[in-house]
């Protein structure tokens, strides 16, 4: 069993603290180009560069789908990466997160989340990364900027593990955690340097049967995303699923590493509970959001409501189980989104929570609340009204209206 | 006549005082009035930078798009209707970046468009990382040691490419580069007007006294404009001395003079229902 660490307290945005997690993690190549609010992450880890604080190839790339593709086949020599980005960088990314995921290559990016176009707009909503959760990726949505630090060195970690060779994207809320200040505790760069150590590759079998690292290798040379045609094609799709699947437990694992030497956790690593136990009403929701409502739950509690929050950490592999068992004996649910799945029933988390909840025997009451897209502040205010809609619920025994906009004009 | 009142908005530019695209500004208003172009006929289309948020501050119909991609759009306005008068701004990190491809796909096609690069050699609205335009050397927030690579060369992209009308404007010369933009806009075919545009904040090499220690009028020498080789050997010119002015013009079809669909008249005014295709559907169906 290792011991907490000392740790060093700095003053840092979300942004600063994922450049210095960077900075520690021991990262070979690093291709990135700048989109408000993620730019001084690259902008900090240039600075790193020059001043001789990182060993890193840091590359400026003309535009977002340049700098995955680099960083794609860069991993894909065996060497350690990272990139960030957000809104249209992300999307314009979109045809080589596949590529990616589906090359088995563990790419790490950062993503500060930002509302896509049109009309412009530079502001927090989670429509940017919701749309990529398909794209075989480990998703990791952080509360605040000290889980934003120790997320980028799990990632490395869960993203490298020789059983899983998955890319994974660590979200952070623009502007509201990217730009905002908080103390963060760093641990020594020694300490991160030996957690995140140096990246395994495990062998594979060539076109001639022998066991060789994965990794384009000129020495051992294999080829990577060829073409696969109808005959090999579904069961490649399946082995990423078994990955994807298999990665709860290897975030767990990772997530009880990291906690053991910095003191710190974030729920089970996949989803974190607030007074659920005994809850009768309790919000879901992902993101800085989540720091909201557990001082409204405090609140609430404190005049004997029983109100409760389930945070969704990783949202990708979607830990279904432990969202079941966490949630109980909960009666009514409100689901929050920051992003809304057009012209469907609602936001993909709430999608996600109802599709989840058919399996339980005694559904809970479940609605919907899409807020906060394009940055439209969320005051506690508003989450009252939330859980004083779900005690409604629980009064009339019935669900009026799943899914609202939350602090509409109307 | 349309005058300089009749392109004010409510709003008033944000940029930083005495950025380089005030005066560009002026004079894409000038030009649009020199060659009298009613507001209603005319469209200004942008990507993302600084420069891009000029179509919020004209009184003509604007479209602020994605970054890197004023020329896709403004080429989908164009089919659609062009009796319109298509302009598309942008800087040098959305056009020569980010968007090049479609740089050199609106060159090589000569659809009829002017091109106005804000060219400050530095992201500004990111706040001051390296362009494809950067200096070899400048130093940066993102390159802080310096730009190792070589810079694009527009000038010298747009005369292989097949554009034709290359000219170079500078923010300081406004009248200048208000006729750049009036000869531009009344040339039949694509138009690249690239702007030596000062950015006051975060390009402290590439200032005012730097380009006016070096600019000089290709209009007081004896260039020819109808030299493509001429005009390739002044586009290799960016160091002590910097041409400003046209480089090469040239007459060519332009790509809607190959569509038949709208020669004469544009698809918006196409009346579809007139049109009889049951000989059509008697041959193929
Ligand atoms: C796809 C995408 N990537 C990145 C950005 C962020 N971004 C906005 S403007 C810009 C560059 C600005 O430089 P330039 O195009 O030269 O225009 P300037 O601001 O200098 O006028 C960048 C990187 C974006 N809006 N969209
Ligand atoms: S940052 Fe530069 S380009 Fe942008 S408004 Fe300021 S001076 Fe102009």
């Amino acid at each position: 069993m290792a011991t907490i660490t000392k740790q060093e307290m700095l003053a840092l945005s979300g942004d600063e603290a994922i450049a210095y997690a960077v900075k520690q993690s021991d990262v070979d190549v690093i291709a990135a180009y700048p989109i408000t609010p993620q730019t001084i992450i690259v902008e900090r880890i240039s600075d790193y560069v020059n001043n001789g604080e990182m060993d890193t190839e840091f590359v400026c790339t003309e535009s977002e789908h340049s700098a995955i593709t680099a960083c794609l086949t860069a991993a894909a020599m065996g060497v350690r990466t990272f990139t960030s980005s957000g809104s249209a960088g992300l999307a314009l990314m979109h045809e080589i997160l596949y590529v990616t995921s589906g090359c088995r290559v563990p790419v790490v990016m950062a993503i500060v989340n930002r509302a896509l176009s049109a009309p412009l707009n530079i502001h927090c909503d989670h429509t940017d990364s919701m749309v990529e959760r398909d794209a075989c990726w480990i998703q990791i949505y952080v509360e605040n900027s000290q889980e934003a630090y120790d997320s980028i060195i799990q990632a490395f970690q869960i993203a490298e593990d020789p059983s899983i060779l998955l890319p994974a994207m660590v979200m952070l809320d623009g502007f509201i955690l990217s730009h905002t200040l908080e103390n963060i505790c760093v641990l020594s760069n020694e300490v991160v340097q030996k957690f995140v150590g140096t990246r395994q590759i495990p062998l594979v079998r060539n076109h001639e049967g022998k066991l060789v690292p994965f990794k384009l290798d000129p020495e051992n040379p294999i080829t990577m995303g060829p073409v696969s045609l109808p005959n090999f094609y579904l069961e490649q799709k399946r082995q990423q699923e078994e990955a994807i699947q298999e990665s709860t437990q290897i975030i767990k694992k990772v997530h009880n590493k990291f906690a053991e030497i910095s003191g710190r956790r974030y729920g089970n690593g996949l989803i974190e509970s607030y007074h659920l136990e005994d809850a009768d009403i309790a919000i879901i929701c992902i993101g800085s959001t989540a720091g909201t409502v557990k001082t409204v739950v405090d609140q609430l509690r404190a005049r004997g409501t029983k109100a409760g929050l389930l945070r969704i950490r990783t949202y990708r592999p979607f830990p279904t189980q432990d969202v079941i068992k966490a949630l109980g004996n909960v009666k009514a649910i409100a689901v929050m989104d920051r992003s809304h799945s057009f012209g469907s029933q609602g936001g993909p988390i709430f999608h996600e929570i109802r599709h989840t909840l058919y399996e339980v025997p005694e559904r809970p009451y479940i609605t919907n609340y899409i807020y906060g897209l394009g940055g439209r502040d969320m005051p506690p205010s508003l989450l009252y009204e939330i859980y004083e809609d779900l005690e409604k619920i629980l009064k009339i025994k019935r669900v009026e209206n799943p899914v609202r906009f939350l602090g509409l004009r109307e | 006549m349309v005058t300089l009142n009749d392109l004010k908005t409510i709003g008033q530019p944000n940029w930083c005082p005495g950025c380089g695209n005030f005066p560009i500004w002026h004079a894409l208003k000038s030009a649009i009035v020199e060659t009298n172009l009613e507001p209603h006929n005319v469209v200004i289309f942008s990507g993302i930078g600084c420069s891009s948020k000029m179509p919020h501050w004209i009184n003509t119909y604007g479209f602020h798009s994605i970054h890197g991609r004023p020329l896709p759009v403004a080429t989908g306005a164009r089919l659609a209707n062009n009796n319109l008068t298509v302009i598309a701004v942008g800087g040098d990190g959305d056009g020569y970046g980010i968007g090049i491809g479609h740089f050199i796909h609106a060159m090589r096609r000569n659809i009829n468009i002017t091109y106005i690069v804000t060219n400050n050699q530095v992201y500004g609205l990111t706040t001051g990382q390296t362009s494809p335009t950067s200096d070899k050397g400048f130093a940066t927030k993102s390159t802080p040691t310096g730009v190792i690579e070589m810079p694009i060369n527009p000038i010298a992209l747009a005369v292989t490419t097949g554009s034709t009308y290359i000219s170079r404007g500078f923010s300081k010369e406004m009248k200048h580069l208000t006729k750049l933009i009036v000869e531009g806009v009344k040339h039949e075919g694509f138009a690249l007007i690239d702007v030596l545009q000062p950015c006051v904040t975060f390009n402290r090499k590439n200032t005012y006294e730097w380009f006016s220690e070096r600019v000089y009028k290709l209009e007081e020498t004896d260039h020819d404009v109808t030299d493509k080789q001429a005009a390739f050997q002044k586009s290799l010119e960016f160091n002590n001395r910097i041409p400003i002015g046209l480089f090469y013009k040239e007459t060519k079809p332009t790509y809607e003079d190959e569509l038949p669909q709208i020669k004469d008249i544009p698809l918006i005014k196409h009346r579809i229902e007139d049109i009889d295709i049951r000989a059509l559907m008697d041959e193929f169906v």
